[in-house]
């Protein structure tokens, strides 16, 4: 690689995002050959729960022994990472990062509201993290793993799950108004 | 129907290839949600402010396209939709874990796959929600304890979907949903122009046309419905492995390939008494005994374990049989005899219950196996195909002694192996895993 090329890598121009409905038939092209290939969906939460439970059966098997939860997915010789949402979680970060290398938004910076320092920010972003996640592994999946791929194959209880987090979000949005306007 | 591909259903190591598969599906996840702005958290918060409804608009584009093209594939016969993984219904836990992760979301910008895409590309906020998502994930597996018994039952209704629930053909709940999400479109884009002061004339005049093309693509759903059993019963295979021992040289292992109807004519699926009760005792299967006989005649006399599901009952189990055992559960029906044990094993193949197997000789074949030696038990020379052979003293149930024989008088039972295992997909972790 010479080093005009790399130089490149960080100054390609940004451009603007596609079109939301443009996005979203994409991505439901891409959920439907999912379905299709291998009758699973989409989904990362789970990869995250699993590569927390690897990580518990690395430093301390015998917690894992004693926990029901954990043992489901690492107990014994299985393998918390044997599950196809590991490789769609990789991928994940991969996707994202090869789409943010073409179109010009590799860049260290912070998303946040107008009204908000960074260090404010990052606070709340690991706070939401930790809240949704929790949210997510009670609901046996996020918005991808319940609201996308159960809401595509219209699962009763995806089509409630998503509901709720509308309703969770909108209900809590004008409390933390001031995180975001 | 070969889809979906029945090699790719999980990942294994044996077939590097689903590693590759399921990374490249993860790749075009990461890369449409980078691409749509969903690596920006204020894009995703706008949602809950009206200024901009990107994460309703390409969400539920995602969905009805996903859906048309899914329930399109499965009504032409293409899709096998017992295959497919449906979210099972755990009304409850489904509720709260869905308003915790609203609250998360606003609190933190992200969803848990949009933060991927966030962190892999920079932004700092994303790797910080990524890392608070590891957090979250482990205090969940560490406080599960405290309320197991209500997160795994508490509103639990298996594999349930829409159709189901409002009793309408499947086509018609795509085109209401296709419908009810092109209103919330335009409802959006009214709330964006009211709110985010967005021009809407400058807005593609394309997506009036893909709405009309989803609205007729939802509709051909509609006219083209959805298999029927024998549709899906005629094109069933069976796969079967026969293993050849070889004297001086290691053995020969053959596979067939069986229709359904094969599968009865050369009795593949027919399982002698011994190897039905020898299956209790196998660490390795899960055997679930259904004796859709009548109730009359199960009162009389059942096997022990054995659920009673009449034959004119047996569609409204099908969901339960196909959402909530574990992958290892052997279904083995049984009638009297053998005609109406394989009605119903039909009708669970051609609805996708993997694993179905028939009681040979049905019930009066059980008998005459385990229960030779009761001498309360009659033989009944009237007895027509596929009743009751026996006449009985009472109406005992399981309570006959060979209901339940002793495992340890029949320890030893010769048997000709037919149940070979095919192991469904890992269901422990749940859909979003």
């Amino acid at each position: 690689m010479t080093a005009q090329t790399k130089k490149s890598i960080f100054n390609r121009p940004e451009k603007s995002y596609v079109h939301p409905y443009f996005g979203g038939i994409v991505l439901g092209i891409v959920l439907f050959l999912a379905f299709f290939l291998t009758g699973n969906g989409l989904g990362s939460s789970g990869a995250t729960s699993r590569i927390d439970a690897w990580i518990a059966d690395a430093i301390s098997p015998s917690h894992v022994d004693n926990n029901p939860y954990l043992l489901k997915m690492a107990g014994g010789d299985k393998n918390p990472l044997d599950d196809w949402i590991v490789p769609v979680f990789f991928g994940a970060l991969l996707g994202g990062f090869v789409s943010g290398f073409f179109n010009g938004r590799l860049k260290f910076t912070t998303t946040k509201g107008p009204h908000i320092s960074n260090r404010a920010r990052w606070l709340v972003a690991f706070l939401g993290g930790v809240i949704f996640l929790y949210g997510a592994r009670m609901a046996r999946g996020c918005t991808s793993g319940q609201a996308l791929s159960g809401g595509a194959t219209l699962s009763a209880g995806s089509w409630v799950v998503m509901f709720a987090i509308f309703g969770g979000a909108y209900g809590m949005a004008y409390f933390v108004r001031k995180l975001w306007n | 129907m070969n889809f979906p591909l029945p090699e790719f259903i999980v990942v294994s190591a044996a077939n590097p290839w689903t590693y590759v598969l399921f990374g490249a599906i993860g790749f075009a996840f990461g890369y449409v949600l980078e691409m749509s702005g969903f690596g920006d958290s204020r894009k995703l918060a706008a949602q809950f402010y009206f200024t901009e409804m990107t994460v309703l608009k390409v969400m539920f584009t995602a969905i009805v396209t996903a859906m048309v093209l899914t329930f399109g594939a499965v009504g032409l016969g293409l899709l096998d939709f017992g295959q497919v993984w449906v979210n099972p219904t755990y009304l409850w836990s489904g509720i709260l874990g869905g308003l915790i992760m609203g609250v998360g979301f606003i609190v933190g910008g992200f969803c848990p796959t949009t933060s991927l895409a966030s962190a892999s590309t920079g932004k700092i906020d994303g790797m910080f929600f990524m890392l608070g998502g590891f957090v979250g994930a482990a205090l969940f597996a560490e406080t599960e304890k405290f309320f197991t018994h209500w997160y795994n039952n508490a509103g639990y209704y298996g594999r349930v979907t829409l159709d189901q629930v409002f009793n309408l053909p499947i086509g018609v709940v795509v085109l209401l949903v296709v419908l009810m999400a092109l209103f919330m479109f335009w409802g959006a884009e009214q709330l964006e122009r009211i709110f985010g002061k967005k021009d809407l004339s400058k807005e593609p005049k394309l997506r009036i046309a893909g709405a009309g093309v989803l609205f007729a693509a939802a509709l051909a759903v509609v006219f083209i419905g959805s298999p029927s059993l024998e549709d899906r019963y005629d094109k069933l295979t069976f796969t079967r492995t026969e293993t050849i021992e070889q004297v001086d040289a290691d053995p020969i292992v053959n596979t067939h390939t069986y229709t359904a109807d094969d599968m009865i004519e050369n009795r593949l699926v027919f399982v002698s008494p011994a190897e039905a009760f020898k299956a209790k005792y196998n660490q390795g299967m899960k055997p679930i005994y259904i004796d859709v006989r009548s109730e009359a005649d199960y009162n009389l006399y059942h096997i022990e374990d054995a659920v009673n599901v009449p034959l004119d009952r047996l569609e409204e189990v099908i969901p339960i049989l196909l959402s909530e055992p574990p992958a290892n559960s052997v279904f083995i029906v049984m009638s009297n005899d053998e005609a109406a044990a394989i009605e119903a094993w039909k009708h669970l193949v051609a609805s996708s219950v993997a694993n179905s197997y028939i009681l040979e000789g049905g019930v009066n074949n059980w008998i005459a196996f385990f229960g030779k030696d009761d001498k309360t038990i009659r033989p009944n020379p009237n007895a027509g195909d596929d009743e009751l052979g026996f006449i009985f003293p009472a109406a005992l149930g399981s309570r006959y002694e060979s209901c339940s024989p002793s495992p340890i008088e029949y320890e030893h039972l010769e048997f000709e192996a037919k149940i070979q295992l095919q192991l469904k997909r890992d269901k422990s972790g749940g859909g979003c895993g």
